[in-house]
């Protein structure tokens, strides 16, 4: 007897889209045939936008031109959550793709309809609704096909046009950009618009004891003042910027020390009370073997965005409030802004409005609320606070101190029979809204004040945060993972680029190259030996092809490898670095092998990965939070250098075709493999190993002169 | 407090009231509307806010508007007289050398004063120039490919309109 069974595909619409089912949250088709699309997902410099725009233009059969994508707003888009964790191609570049196949079948489906013939006749390109000879735009039918309804699950899912995506396309905001044009949030003046600053207390343990307000009666500003948040509103920037300088006079405070030992950081990280996330439980190891250990570490690290946080917010005279911010995650900072003060989020708009790049967790919130304060005394006008660079260096939040241990049981020819990784770590996330608190700067300073706890890691089902990639992508017979999460600080830290993931694979193939060279191996050779993964294999072959491994090099000079999947199930990244340890470290080059699955934008993700390495370099040849025990003293950009051009090594990507395989995102898959290539060329050149992040040349020279002793 | 203040922009006789301690910067996009060059740190050490005064590149954040008096100033908007984009820019637009451009208008200024006063620049002469930009994307390689493409682009030497 045979059984027949319809085969069909189980009606689930993409995540983000079944969240916002209704079409006419995402595209509005206009008389004139251009096309607003609106997504949750926000510009940051990385070129989201022209990608998303990329897979509407095809789903839709419409030229790129046509797409206009549209700011993020919570009351008018929908709601995809942040842009974080190399996610927003996964999450709506599938529910863009949907909504505008759904759109693009009601549209032929409608002129099938006037024409009496089947939709499967009628095909759509260029903007053009043609069956046979008939043709029709999708302007003419913009006032006629109803998109007040929701996506259907067993509609088309999109992605079986492709003509667009795969092929690079310009950024579209770039022209703006280049050109000088209006284009951020810094650049806009709304009508009314008034000026505000805030003065930051002059370190983080400080209170506000007196505001001598008369100093500032010959300066054309308003005073706002809550507990210890004061500033200053005007119509004048200038004038206003004058003012914040007299008020820091005219201000006393009672200031404590606060800080941990910035010398001992390890000590502090370790001191707990911690919170143990067991990752991976070991079995216990085989018997036999020799044991090697080594501890890994790097400093607090600044987000050192060249734009300072901006916030503009009214008012308004029905009791509603407005903001613009360049959050990465407008809804949630609606939503905290609400808590804070007690107000009904849905009298609250925010839109996002781009600035300068953001590579996680920065002030942005945090001037959003600023102006929130400030604008509370000027009901109806639009306040725009302006972050000095001494603020955004000073009072964003880092991006954790971490501090690791690495242990591998080894046979005799070298290979790992069993290991253990220990990271301690502060929590990467304090994103507004975590462990159930506003968390926004200001808050704390207030008469009422709205304290935060330590920062928070996101859940595992997100990738974590202080144990991202802490599990090694090779197949050791026996390993152990366990994470030790800080649960007192003082020092608020949260996302940055990749997380705990760049400490991780700095450390993790760090200690695969001094396992390497105890073995005796070639450290290409040793990383294939215990890796299994096939995709893996190619990139980390295809990388070190590309770098020219195994040829030799000049004395002085030391090429390294650096290997990592991002998040365990996202782009494969290897690195191969070429550093000169002359009269001081110079990263030369950087050659990388990147396997994203399908690829969106092919330059998009070489700029991406090009621009991760780059980032990641200057991380892990030069950059250091300094602070005594009372404030933050690296606070411009001589006290907190990062690279310059005349350091910017040669990057080159090859981007390993993976077709069929789902998009990953590309953004932050670089950062711990280039920290571990470099490390590793570095040890290469000079032959000695340095552990303790950044790199500097000092560093290495003591560590060679350490070594000699 | 304010004073008047003339000085030619981009070609244009301006005159601008505010105080003598404003900065040149936010004079140009308070006052004249020039977003182009953009408030990157206060101190000079960044580059996003440099344009042109009397041919010389210089952080307009670190000018106060009594030094401005008088001088011919040349922000981004008016590197290319009339519509359309300097070499420069285009270069930095089709090699797409810039991920969030925040740093580039400064950028741009930077590297265009030099290939009008220096034709020739070879690369190591771009990156000491450029080494008073910074940039956090990392996307200082690309625009160094971009200003090598924009200077063997340009047969001819320009003679800045604005040199004295």
């Amino acid at each position: 007897m045979t059984v027949e069974r319809e085969i069909v595909r189980t009606p689930i619409l993409p995540q983000d889209l079944a969240a916002n089912p209704v079409l006419s949250r995402w595209v509005t088709v206009h008389p004139g045939g251009t096309v607003d699309v609106r997504v949750g997902k926000v510009e940051l410099g990385q070129g989201i936008l022209t990608a998303l725009a990329q897979i509407a233009a095809e789903e839709l059969g419409v030229d790129l031109e046509q797409v206009r994508m549209q700011p993020a707003n919570t009351a008018r888009g929908p709601n995809e959550g942040g842009t974080s964790g190399s996610m927003s191609i996964i999450h709506s570049g599938s529910a863009v793709r949907a909504a505008c196949a759904q759109v693009r079948a009601k549209f032929a489906a409608e002129a099938a309809l006037r024409w009496g013939v089947g939709p499967d006749r009628v095909t759509v390109r260029q903007g053009v609704i043609r069956c046979d000879e008939r043709t029709m735009s999708y302007g003419e039918l913009a006032g006629v096909v109803d998109l007040d309804v929701p996506a259907d699950p067993c509609g088309p899912l999109g992605g079986d046009r492709p003509a667009l995506v795969g092929k690079s396309a310009a950024r579209l905001d770039l022209p703006d950009k280049i050109a000088g044009r209006p284009r951020y949030i810094h650049d806009l003046d709304l009508p009314g618009q008034l000026s505000g600053r805030v003065l930051r207390p002059p370190s983080p343990g400080a209170t506000l004891l007196h505001v001598d307000e008369g100093r500032l009666a010959d300066l054309d500003v308003q005073l706002v003042r809550d507990g210890s948040f004061v500033g200053v509103v005007g119509a004048d920037e200038a004038e206003v910027m004058r003012a914040v300088k007299v008020l820091r006079d005219a201000t006393t405070w009672e200031e404590s020390d606060s800080l941990p030992d910035e010398d001992d950081l390890s000590t502090f990280l370790r001191s707990g009370p911690h919170e143990t996330i067991e990752v991976l439980i070991p079995e216990g190891p085989p018997p036999g073997g020799h044991t090697i250990q080594a501890t890994y570490s790097r400093p607090f690290l600044a987000h050192g965005s060249m734009a300072p946080s901006c916030g503009i917010a009214r008012w308004n005279d029905d009791g509603t409030l407005s903001v613009w911010s360049h959050s990465q995650g407008i809804h949630g900072l609606g939503a905290a802004i609400a808590r804070a003060l007690d107000i009904d989020v849905e009298r609250i708009e925010v839109e996002h409005a781009e600035n300068a790049g953001c590579y996680g967790h920065n002030g942005a919130d945090d001037a959003a609320f600023d102006a929130v304060l400030l604008a509370r005394d000027v009901p109806g006008r639009p306040v725009q606070v302006q972050w000095s660079r001494q603020d955004e260096l000073a009072w964003s939040p880092l991006a954790s101190a971490m501090s690791a241990d690495v242990r591998a049981v080894v046979d005799d020819s070298g290979s790992v029979l069993s290991w253990r990784y220990d990271v301690w770590s502060q929590g990467h996330t304090s994103r507004p809204g975590y462990l159930g608190v506003p968390g926004l700067l200001a808050g704390a300073y207030l008469e009422r004040p709205l304290r935060y706890p330590a920062p928070a890691d996101p859940p595992a089902a997100s990738g974590a945060g202080t144990v991202r990639n802490g599990v090694p992508i090779y197949d050791f017979p026996d390993r152990g993972v366990t994470g030790h999460r800080l649960l007192e600080t003082p020092i608020r830290t949260s996302a940055m680029r990749a997380l705990g993931a760049y400490m991780n694979v700095f450390a993790i193939e760090s200690f695969m190259d001094e396992l390497a060279l105890s073995a005796g191996a070639d450290p290409l050779e040793y990383r294939l030996r215990h890796l299994g993964d096939a995709r893996g294999q190619t990139v980390l072959e295809t990388a070190a092809r590309a770098a020219g491994w195994g040829t030799p090099v000049e004395e002085g000079v030391g090429l390294g490898i650096g290997f990592a999947r991002y998040k365990d199930k996202g782009a494969y990244c290897a690195v191969v670095a070429e550093v000169e340890a002359e009269s001081d470290i110079r990263l030369r080059r950087l050659t990388i092998a990147v396997d994203v699955g399908m690829v969106v934008n092919p330059d998009g993700v070489r700029n991406q990965i090009e621009g991760g390495a780059t980032q990641a370099a200057s991380w892990t040849l030069k950059e250091r939070v300094r602070f005594d025990r009372r404030r933050i003293t690296s606070d411009d950009w001589e006290s907190y250098p990062i690279l310059r051009f005349s350091e910017a090594p040669e990057v080159s990507v090859e981007i390993v075709e993976a077709p069929g395989v789902p998009s990953v995102g590309a953004g932050e898959a670089a950062q711990g493999p280039t920290a571990a290539a470099i490390a590793n060329a570095v040890a290469a050149a000079v032959g000695v190993r340095v552990r303790d992040l950044p790199l500097t040349t000092d560093a290495v020279v003591a560590a060679i002169e350490a070594s000699g002793d | 407090m304010t004073q008047a203040f003339e000085l030619t922009v981009n070609g244009r006789q301006v005159r601008i009231e505010t105080h003598p301690d404003t900065s040149l910067l936010h004079a140009l996009r308070n006052e004249l509307g020039l977003k182009g060059p953009r408030f990157g740190c206060g101190l000079g050490l960044c580059g996003a806010c440099f344009v042109r005064m009397d041919g010389q590149v210089v952080a307009s954040c670190d000018t106060p508007m009594w030094s401005a008096e008088g001088r011919t100033v040349v922000t981004v908007e008016g590197l290319e007289p009339g519509e359309g984009l300097h070499r420069v820019q285009q270069a930095l637009l089709d090699e797409q050398a810039a991920q969030c451009g925040f740093c580039i208008t400064g950028i741009a200024v930077n590297a265009a004063t030099l290939l009008e006063t220096n034709p020739d620049a070879d690369e190591e002469a771009i990156v000491e120039a450029l080494d008073r930009n910074l940039c956090r994307c990392g996307v200082q390689r690309r625009v160094v490919r971009a200003v090598l493409k924009a200077r063997s682009e340009s047969a001819c030497h320009v003679t800045p309109e604005d040199a004295v």
